[in-house]
């Protein structure tokens, strides 16, 4: 297909199915972008409605074992990190709920000492109750162990694959548990067979050739859609941001060919639900409120303790895994260091009035745990 | 005000009985206000409302509170378990359901599939069966398949809502060949639901004898619900009247100048 190097899908276990072929089509072909913008809209308005859903990320943890040269978390960093107790997470959980979410993302590093799956089924078991929607955004985790997580009422598993280019994956993650390609990779399949109702996937642009990424996303999309048919497949393509450790996305990739994209896939899968991360400018995901996005967050923090504070007097730095105390100059007003910089800095109820003013109904609840006790 | 009498005759369901032959979804509005709009436009008299968007929890949540807009005197609020993919989900939310105040009519949405939203009949015979059990009233929500609809009257459906198409489609009767055997054969009412995007094809609907359609998708994404919701209405009742009236028969064929069978009258 022209304009994409090489087969994008070599090496991965995805057929290049008529999906696929549709997407590259849409997405690289002589498609006039208005035309498919219009197709995008009619689709997302025939299958989600004049909606939006929204949620809010709560993170866990920055403590991380891996080393990736696009996070802020990586572990070599030199960031002030803490990890929330369950308690704090409660806290931070009461503020979001408060704030008038019902959907929410527990999101955290990979460490397995400070972040075992143990700690991160008490956080589920203490947000259920106040959200009726909670999905866990973690390192892939073994079939046994994302049982346990349904069971503590989570329904939602985002894992996103970062690069599906085995090349730039390897040269990316540079150490840690995370370098495992394939163990990533099979993680939402896992997530499925384990219970999970919601599975997101996704790529970081800007780590490879985006449109490569693209082509194995659709890959991987189209592929969850047929052995995951009982999934509502949800899908993700945030454009990296300037991270600590000095990250500077390698590929750009222009807002048109995102918009594009976004239309291109919201074409291609009508049922999928796209997300919206506050990573992309208040200018840009407006434009796209109509397109084909059908899920954002809004007035993120990706820090833990961010919403409250919570967490604060035990901030530390972590060099070869000892806590390190932070120097006394440095406590001045601290708070624990974040992902990735957000861009729209809106609140929730500053969104909400946007897309009213767009004739979108914001929707705050679209699940209730009485679905899968 | 709209009225709410059609000039054409009653229907029950159960004991109750209506005038309004269109149901109304809820979901998909671009606000409470337009859905409370088309909502009174369409003079319907009952509505369906997704469990998973409300709260049950009892605490009155105002980030779900879409049954505060609707007028419960007038309307029969019409539970939906849509997001449940078995019987043993649906019969739950149909339990909290009437334990949080709501009626205990159910129409029954099982699908396990979350695209294309189809339903699956073996979950949804099931807990049709358990709901009647407990004194449920149960519209369930079906494929186009008639011996499924004669399975489900026969455990106490109160009355079956075969799809005309995949929901959100808009493609209108698709399944006609099928829901003509299912009214053909039906001694409970059928409401088509799904898949009906224009005025037009709820007229079809009603002009092959359905008993009424649901709509939803058709109404909520126009340009102007309420216009849209009076259109169906309209289409609705003119697809009636006409069933009521007596439709001409229809003919694939002219008629040959030099009938076949002419040589009898000669």
């Amino acid at each position: 297909m022209s304009g994409v190097p090489g087969d994008p899908l070599e090496g991965l276990p995805f057929a290049r199915s008529r999906a696929v072929e549709r997407f590259e089509e849409l997405m690289f072909g002589p498609v006039r972008l208005e035309e498919l913008a219009e197709q995008a809209k009619n689709e997302t308005r025939k299958n989600f409605g004049r909606t939006m859903r929204l949620f809010a990320p709560l993170y866990l943890s920055n403590e991380c074992v891996n080393s990736c040269t696009y996070c802020g978390f990586s572990k070599e960093n030199p960031i002030r990190r803490v990890t929330l107790t369950p308690e704090e997470v409660e806290a931070e959980a009461k503020h979001l709920a408060g704030v008038g979410f019902r959907n929410l993302l527990l999101v955290s590093g990979e460490h397995p000492r400070e972040v075992p799956v143990s700690y991160l089924v008490e956080t589920v078991r203490r947000t259920v109750d106040l959200f009726p929607s909670v999905a866990i955004e973690v390192a892939p985790l073994k079939i046994e162990e994302y049982r346990q997580i349904v069971r503590a009422g989570a329904e939602g598993l985002v894992l996103y694959q970062e690069s599906y280019d085995r090349a730039a994956y390897a040269e990316m993650h540079v150490s840690g548990p995370k370098r495992n390609f394939d163990e990533r990779l099979g993680g939402p399949e896992r997530g499925y067979e384990a219970g999970f109702r919601r599975i997101g996937l996704g790529v970081l642009v800007g780590l490879a050739d985006w449109r490569r990424e693209l082509v194995a996303l659709a890959a991987h999309v189209s592929h969850l859609m047929k052995v995951g048919w009982r999934a509502q497949v949800t899908l993700a393509l945030p454009r990296l941001r300037p991270a600590a450790g000095g990250f500077q996305p390698r590929v750009a990739m222009s807002d048109r060919d995102f918009v594009r994209a976004i239309c291109a896939f919201r074409v291609t899968f009508p049922q999928a639900g796209i997300v919206l991360s506050t990573r992309e400018p208040a200018k840009l995901r407006d434009g796209l409120m109509e397109l084909g996005v059908t899920m954002m967050s809004a007035g993120s923090e990706t820090e833990p303790g961010g919403y409250t504070g919570v967490g604060k007097g035990r901030l530390h730095r972590t060099v070869r895994g000892r806590e390190v105390a932070l120097e006394a100059s440095e406590w001045e007003g601290a708070e624990a260091t974040e992902q990735f910089e957000v861009s729209d800095g809106r609140s929730a109820e500053e969104l909400s009035l946007v897309l009213r003013q767009r004739g979108l109904d914001p929707v705050w609840k679209d699940w209730d745990r009485a679905l899968a006790e | 005000m709209a009225t709410r009498v059609s000039t054409t005759k009653s229907w029950k369901i159960g004991d109750r009985e209506f005038h309004s032959r269109l149901l109304l979804g809820t979901g998909k509005y671009p606000s409470v206000s337009m859905m409370r709009a088309a909502l009174e436009a369409s003079g319907a008299e009952i509505v369906t409302v997704a469990l998973r968007r409300v709260d049950l929890t009892g605490r009155k949540d105002p980030q779900a509170d879409m049954l505060e807009e609707i007028d419960t005197e007038k309307i029969l609020v019409l539970a939906n378990t849509s997001g449940a993919m078995n019987a043993e989900e649906a019969v739950r939310l149909a339990r909290l359901a009437v334990a949080a105040g709501l009626p205990k009519w159910i129409k029954l949405e099982i699908h396990p599939d979350p695209r294309y939203l189809l339903p699956d009949p073996i979950e949804t015979l099931r807990a049709t069966e358990i709901l009647v059990k407990e004194g449920f009233t149960i519209l369930p929500y079906i494929q186009a398949d008639p011996v499924l609809a004669k399975r489900l009257e026969e455990v106490g459906a109160a009355t079956v809502m075969p799809l005309g198409a995949p929901i959100g489609s808009n493609r209108g009767v698709e399944t006609r060949a099928m829901i003509e055997i299912i009214i053909e054969q039906a001694t409970i009412p059928v409401i088509v639901d799904a898949g009906l995007g224009a005025p037009s094809h709820a007229a079809e609907a009603l002009e092959m004898g359905a008993d009424a359609v649901l709509v939803n998708t058709a109404i909520a994404v126009a340009e102007d619900p309420a216009e849209m919701a009076k259109a169906f209405r309209m289409g609705v009742e003119a697809g009636r009247r006409a069933y009521e009236a007596g439709l001409g028969p229809t003919s694939r064929t002219a008629e040959a100048t030099s009938p076949l069978t002419g040589f009898l009258d000669e």
